[in-house]
């Protein structure tokens, strides 16, 4: 088991695992309504299948929030 | 420097008693021009505490009339409201509070053709928007005009925030694009609770007061995300992105773009 941090709280996870893996794992509803950083480096979306992730990382989902309301 | 009326001192004098703010500070934000885009949910105390404060100059961008469905959140629109364009209706009530204040309004779409025209004549600009698309146009247009902006989100029970100045990271350094329209949260995911505008908007106009009074440490390269239903309060370090499509080493964005909006209707 290895610790990695998500959104500041430590998690217990099996490596290797992708930041793909992470978000699926975390139950994340809406993945496209997510940005991702690692150790606070922007992780590209098309990247996700391949960033494999390690002990003590720092991972933080940053969720898009519009206003509340979507009036077309 | 301005000659303060006996008035004015009396009326300012909370802000004047402050060390960090004082007489110097307070002509500091009556010389101030802002831009408010949105009298939504966020725009309104962030207009209100503007005009209370005594910001010199207060634009509002908003297309919108004034529904029954914003009052659970809008506090700066009235029952009597209903009907009446937003910017009106904001700018009666800024005047009430602060007649002092000048409130010009744009009844009208903020959007690639008249961004950059409108943000030209302020020197901070609040995004108060309720959708991506405008988000990332002011972000944009910001980065473009070397304006400094405070950005604001609410969804649900959570909002976030961050207040960008040129050479501080950008909302597309670590948000990148708009996501997909089709995958915005459907109405029955969506929805916000009412006070948490309040508490976002309030900490926008707190970010905008410390930027021209320069107190404090503003939340640059920082965004600020808060969960209501457990008062958990947290503070995201973000960076300048280098490959950054707008503010980066080789931007690529050369022009506005007005990205497709999701469309979400209740009524439906």
């Amino acid at each position: 088991m290895a610790k990695i941090y998500v959104n500041g709280e430590v998690q217990e996870v099996n490596l290797p695992l992708n930041v793909t893996e992470l978000i699926k794992a975390n139950d994340v509803q809406q993945p496209e309504m997510v940005s991702v950083q690692v150790n606070e480096e922007f992780a590209d979306r098309n990247e996700w299948d391949s960033l494999q992730l390690k002990e003590g990382d720092h991972v933080d989902f940053l969720y898009f929030m519009g206003g509340g309301s979507y009036k077309g | 420097m301005i000659d303060f009326t006996e008035e004015q001192i009396q009326r300012y004098s909370r802000h004047i008693l402050l060390q960090d703010v004082g007489v110097e500070g307070q002509e500091r934000i009556m010389n101030a021009r802002v831009l408010v885009v949105g009298a939504g949910g966020l725009g309104a105390p962030v207009s209100l505490y503007l005009a209370a404060a005594g910001i010199g100059r207060i634009g509002i961008v908003d297309a919108d009339e004034v529904d029954l469905s914003n009052l659970q959140r809008q506090v700066i629109h009235f029952t009597q409201d209903v009907g009446v364009p937003k910017v009106e209706s904001a700018k009666e009530k800024m005047l009430a509070i602060n007649p002092d204040v000048q409130v010009d309004t744009f009844h009208e779409y903020l959007d690639s053709s008249n961004a950059l025209d409108i943000i030209r004549d302020y020197d901070f600009v609040v995004d108060g928007t309720d959708n991506f698309p405008v988000k990332f146009l002011i972000n944009d247009a910001c980065v473009m005009a070397g304006k400094p902006f405070s950005h604001g989100g609410i969804l649900r029970f959570n909002g976030q925030t961050f207040t960008h100045l040129p050479g501080t990271a950008c909302y597309r350094c670590f948000f990148k694009e708009p996501p997909p329209a089709g995958a915005v949260p459907t109405c029955s995911q969506a929805g916000v609770l009412g006070a948490i505008a309040g508490m976002l908007g309030t900490i926008q106009a707190a970010e905008t007061l410390k930027y021209f009074t320069g107190v404090g440490q503003l939340l640059t390269n920082r965004l600020l995300t808060f969960d209501a239903k457990t008062m958990q309060f947290r503070t995201i370090p973000v960076r300048q992105r280098p490959s950054c499509e707008i503010c980066g080493e080789h931007p690529t964005i050369d022009h506005l773009i007005d990205y497709e909006q999701a469309a979400c209707d209740l009524r439906k």
